[in-house]
């Protein structure tokens, strides 16, 4: 009898936060007319800020898949002691608020940023480009692949490794030959969180890339363009968004699932 | 003797519950006093008015030490949203007059007057300023920052690019490497020296003392009026009353003034 009632009590706690996350996405979909919705797909912001979307978070998650799995290899097998302090300023960009990254990045690579003499001596800074997008997204998206990436890595039984070593496998074939394939389903769950981060990041992108339809505009930008005149217009988008994020996290998830399979099935 | 981590936990976690089940219990009770309420006013205004409302708000605090003011400074648009949506304010000020008709159209708030004029300007960063000097030498800029044409300063933007002719417009458009969401952001791209120009309000202009200012002839600058109103369902109407009072009168015309508004002719209502 005690047992129910507690058990009980814990799932009607935990649901309320459940009902918490999923109600105002429900009400995205709920709160307006189909037809509504549909006049709000032709709004001429849709297709121009999706086609950008897809191409600046695509090309995101490759470079950080490409220079974050070395990286998150290299952080896992580090045994120094500087090691815990160096990984927490790598996961800095995930705690501070997008208007500071924004700020940062102007400082940094701006026009009359640090590395502005170097970047661009002619005064045509990246700001207000595709690439400045790019570089705001792999800014904040970055640090949640190489946690869940350099977690993978460290989870890789370490005899393996040794084993591999003392049959004279040189760092190359250790790392593409035994650690790639054991860390795979880490990596693609990495790469999925980073990958959807990348398509929410606002903040960054308006203040370092600016906002300006085909260029620098992606699908957050164009929601808040559309908020600022029509209300229906940014919950369209908005629903697309989430609908995107939405295919691309399970399609991870059901892909991680039969990894997951295929390495418990092998010996 | 050994403990079991996870109990202590676990009562830690109880506890937690619970407190967080008084507290809530007890802020239901506090809300419901009436006192405390009636010394809050909450003001919404354009993103334009900052410095003015600031200052302006210092002096009504001294006449007025028992009321919290609060400001709340955003794009026009942005704030004529969130009234719709049931946002807790007692005014709104702002720098367009249709969005305020608007409002006005859906009985969100009672009739406004309009309180200040301003007037747009080019904002040029200190290395380009000498190849721009006048609005004809804007095209040669290689990066202009404007407002989102749904936005008052986007708005008024393409209302002066019109006078000027469409195809000084098309040569403008095709320099635009950003669409801002309020005025305060454009001026941030050309003083960071992102943006080479950008067109704000005169206001903003004046407030960045680093940047060189093209004038724009009178004949063909859009006359910027400012609408304020009380919110229709706001519970502190007289204090409200208060702050639209002291917004028309000499010592509040006078800030607007020094911030580089235009003053009125006549305190007109809205209706002309």
């Amino acid at each position: 009898m005690r047992l129910k009632f507690e058990n009980f009590t814990l799932r009607a706690v935990g649901f309320l936060l459940a009902a918490f996350l999923v109600f105002p996405v429900l009400a995205l979909f709920v709160a307006s007319a189909p037809r509504e919705l549909l006049l709000g797909l032709q709004h001429p912001l849709v297709w121009p800020a999706l086609r950008l979307s897809l191409l600046t978070t695509t090309t995101t998650t490759l470079v950080v898949v490409f220079l974050g799995t070395p990286l998150a290899w290299s952080l896992a097998q580090s045994k120094r002691k500087g090691i815990q302090f160096i990984e927490t300023l790598l996961q800095l960009p995930l705690v501070i608020p997008p208007s500071v990254a924004g700020i940062a990045m102007l400082l940094a690579f701006g026009n009359r940023g640090l590395l502005s003499a170097l970047l661009h001596p002619a005064g045509n800074s990246l700001a207000f480009t595709t690439t400045a997008v790019i570089m705001a997204q792999v800014f904040v998206s970055a640090p949640l692949f190489i946690q869940s990436a350099s977690s993978a890595f460290r989870r890789i039984d370490a005899k393996l490794v040794v084993v591999a070593q003392t049959f004279g496998a040189l760092p190359w074939s250790v790392f593409f030959r035994v650690a790639l394939p054991l860390a795979l389903p880490g990596l693609a769950a990495g790469a999925a969180v980073s990958w959807s981060r990348a398509l929410g990041e606002f903040g960054a992108t308006l203040m370092f890339a600016g906002n300006l339809e085909g260029k620098t505009q992606t699908l957050p930008l164009a929601i808040y363009t559309a908020f600022t005149s029509d209300i229906r217009a940014a919950q369209a988008i908005s629903i697309i968004l989430v609908l995107v994020a939405f295919a691309l996290l399970l399609l991870m998830r059901v892909f991680m699932k039969k990894a997951e399979r295929k390495f418990d099935g092998m010996p | 003797m050994k403990r079991n981590p996870s109990v202590l936990v676990g009562c830690l976690y109880k506890i937690t519950l619970c407190a967080a089940l008084l507290i809530g219990s007890n802020c239901t009770c506090q809300k419901s006093t009436p006192s405390a309420q009636q010394d809050k006013l909450v003001v919404f205004a354009a993103a334009s008015l900052r410095e003015a409302f600031n200052a302006m708000g210092e002096q009504f605090r001294s006449t007025h030490p028992n009321v919290e003011l609060t400001f709340h400074f955003s794009g026009t648009q942005e704030l004529r949203t969130q009234i719709e949506h049931g946002a807790s304010a007692d005014i709104f000020a702002s720098a367009d007059l249709r969005q305020m008709d608007k409002l006005a159209q859906q009985g969100h708030v009672l009739p406004p007057v309009i309180f200040t004029q301003n007037k747009l300007a080019v904002v040029v960063a200190k290395e380009s300023a000498p190849h721009i000097q006048k609005l004809s030498d804007l095209p040669s800029a290689s990066r202009i920052a404007v407002g989102v044409p749904e936005v008052p300063i986007g708005q008024y933007t393409l209302q002066l690019l019109g006078r000027m002719g469409a195809e000084f417009q098309t040569r403008i458009e095709a320099k635009v490497v950003s669409r801002e969401f309020n005025a305060k952001q454009i001026l941030a791209k050309v003083r960071l020296g992102e943006a080479q120009a950008g067109f704000v309000y005169r206001t903003d202009a004046l407030s960045a003392p680093e940047l060189a200012v093209v004038e724009i002839p009178d004949k063909l600058n859009p006359v910027v009026k400012y609408p304020m109103a009380v919110i229709r369902n706001t519970s502190h109407s007289q204090l409200a009353q208060a702050w639209v009072d002291f917004v028309l009168s000499e010592a509040g015309q006078s800030i607007l003034e020094d911030a580089g508004f235009m003053p009125l002719e006549t305190k007109h209502p809205i209706g002309h």
